[in-house]
């Protein structure tokens, strides 16, 4: 299969700090493909690489076989990207935002509107068409932001954070149009905050932390292979952390104030041992997420 | 600082149009607002300073007065137009907006976009000065025979005034900071560029200065020329003078600004 992204050892240093620190993917034509991290990990600025923004300090990197350093304006052609913070134009209306964002790529006028309109149904904004920005909610900017990008009929749709920000409704709505673009074929590549949001749409993801790649793989096979079994939640106050620790060598298990979170191939058994012995309040067993993996990996501390 | 970068010569295709399209689109919106200041300005100045002072100043360099300041309007409007236009609307675009932001993600550079700002300011100047030149016309103080080279003498000083406030642009720290280049430099040279008295009258060392270093003591000299049919070969040096600064603040204020925004 044809690799529409090829990062090799790929460096960015600012002034005394390097912001993402020699690593290493790469983007199959069709894959949904997923950055996860904390604030500060560097998926924005290696996304930024990657849409030719900002331009690399060190290593290779490619995107649809094009060198990003030679020929960033054909890239620019066949790639659409909706940053993190809205830049919609607000001297704009609706539709003329996607019309003069059109002009920047040389579509003929009557292709534009053709396709402005058509956008519109696909992102269900006909009715604010001739609205100024400002007076969009956040969902509706975000959403026009991805009809934005979908302007030149990209090849591969390049989103830091596309759903910031929103509510469920509005969420859902953006990751049923992300399902049917890839369904498409359109490349996509997605930063992301939140878990369930990977774990619903990437086929692969990368965790960043530091600068560095820690973790890949797709998201089920993330889970199993950091997570064994499943998690029990259980509220207590009791100190029921050093009784595990005494009688299970194995066990992997986290106290967060008056939590406890432990991963066990049987929680149920676990749980009828413990409600035996201490005083328990609320408990809960589920499935391992992503969201256990990424604080498993990147730990619970605050990063800025 | 690298100055082979700032030096370099940008490289630019004819997208650069797209951006000075997409300020016209903008302007088109308001225009009949935005031609309120071009055209109510110069009547203010002209029945004030040159009808109102005018009348205790009497003939002045064998001219009324008011024909005397009216190409001096002119001069000023290409001023203001252009660098207002590149320093306070530039600057709204590039940070509060994100519009360059958005435009280099399409395949347009940052290059071509600060071109077509330049560009733009240029045509802001052009259209103001041209509003300017008909309301001194319709009070006969200016002399038909070279009236058509204003308009593309003012593009040309428009790319100098807005080169000059694009380089402003890509320093100052915040949106206030303009205050330094806007009363330190562009209102001295509002007063003392031989806008509104000659220069002939100030001490010969501020003459020299304002000759060697003020574009808009070269931009009025050559207007008032036009104006009053009083063209003569030593305006050449004020034209190439302009014309030099033009082009080389011009390639500065595009590198200047690559540099504050691709890193």
């Amino acid at each position: 299969m044809d690799s529409m992204v090829l990062a090799e050892n790929l460096t960015k240093r600012f002034d005394g700090f390097v912001a993402v620190n020699g690593v290493s993917f790469r983007v199959d034509a069709g894959e949904f493909f997923g950055f996860l991290g904390p604030n500060g990990a560097g998926k924005t600025t290696t996304m930024k690489m990657i849409y030719c923004f900002s331009p690399k300090t060190s290593g290779r990197l490619e995107v649809a076989g094009i060198d990003v350093d030679k020929n960033p304006r054909r890239i620019k052609e066949i790639i659409g990207v909706t940053p993190q913070e809205n830049n919609l134009d607000p001297d704009f209306t609706v539709f003329e935002n996607l019309m003069v964002y059109s002009s920047y790529f040389d579509i003929p006028a009557t292709e534009a509107k053709k396709r402005a309109k058509m956008l519109l149904e696909f992102i269900q904004l006909e009715e604010k068409r001739d609205v100024v920005i400002e007076k969009l909610s956040t969902g509706m900017k975000r959403r026009l932001i991805l009809a934005r990008a979908l302007i030149n009929e990209p090849k591969m749709l390049v989103l830091d954070e596309p759903t910031i920000g929103l509510d469920p409704q509005a969420r859902h709505m953006i990751w049923q149009k992300l399902r049917e673009l890839r369904s498409q074929g359109v490349t996509i590549l997605l930063t992301t905050h939140y878990m369930e949001e990977a774990e619903e749409l990437c086929d692969r993801l990368v965790i960043m932390d530091g600068g560095k790649i820690i973790a890949e793989g797709k998201p089920r096979d993330l889970i199993q292979q950091h997570i064994k079994g499943d998690v029990l939640e259980i509220t207590t106050d009791e100190d029921v952390t050093s009784y595990l620790a005494r009688h299970y060598d194995q066990l992997h298990f986290e106290r967060v104030e008056n939590k406890v979170h432990i991963f066990s191939q049987d929680p149920e058994r676990l749980l009828r041992e413990l409600v035996s012995k201490y005083r328990i309040g609320s408990t809960l067993v589920r499935k391992a997420t992503l969201e256990d993996v990424f604080l498993e990996l990147t730990g619970r501390g605050l990063r800025e | 600082m690298n100055t082979d970068l700032l030096l370099r010569f940008p490289a630019l295709t004819s997208r650069v149009w797209k951006v000075w399209l997409r300020n016209k689109a903008v302007f088109m919106k308001t225009y009949k607002v935005n031609f309120i200041p071009p055209f109510i300005e110069p009547l203010l100045y002209l029945f004030a300073l040159g009808f109102g002072l005018g009348f205790f100043v009497g003939n002045f360099e064998g001219v009324s007065y008011a024909a005397f300041i009216a190409p001096a309007l002119v001069a000023i409007s290409s001023m203001y137009s252009a660098f207002f236009e590149c320093t306070y609307g530039s600057y709204v675009r590039m940070y509060y907006q994100k519009t360059f932001d958005a435009i280099i993600t399409t395949p347009l550079t940052i290059d071509e976009v600060i071109a077509g700002e330049l560009l733009w300011g240029a045509t802001k100047s052009a259209i103001n000065c041209s509003i300017i030149l008909l309301v001194i016309s319709a009070f006969g103080l200016v002399n038909l025979r070279w009236m058509f080279l204003v308009v593309p003498f003012s593009f040309l000083s428009g790319i100098l005034f807005a080169s000059l406030a694009m380089c402003f642009t890509a320093i100052v720290p915040n949106i206030d900071s303009f205050n330094y280049p806007s009363y330190l430099l562009i209102t001295p040279m509002f007063l003392f560029s031989g806008t509104f008295f000659p220069l002939s009258v100030l001490p010969v060392y501020i003459r020299i200065l304002a000759e060697v270093l003020l574009p808009l003591t070269h931009v009025t000299l050559i207007l008032r020329a036009l104006t009053l049919n009083n063209l003569s070969w030593s305006l050449l040096y004020s034209l190439v003078w302009i014309a030099l600064v033009a082009l080389g603040l011009f390639v500065l204020a595009i590198n200047l600004m690559r540099k504050r925004l691709i890193v």
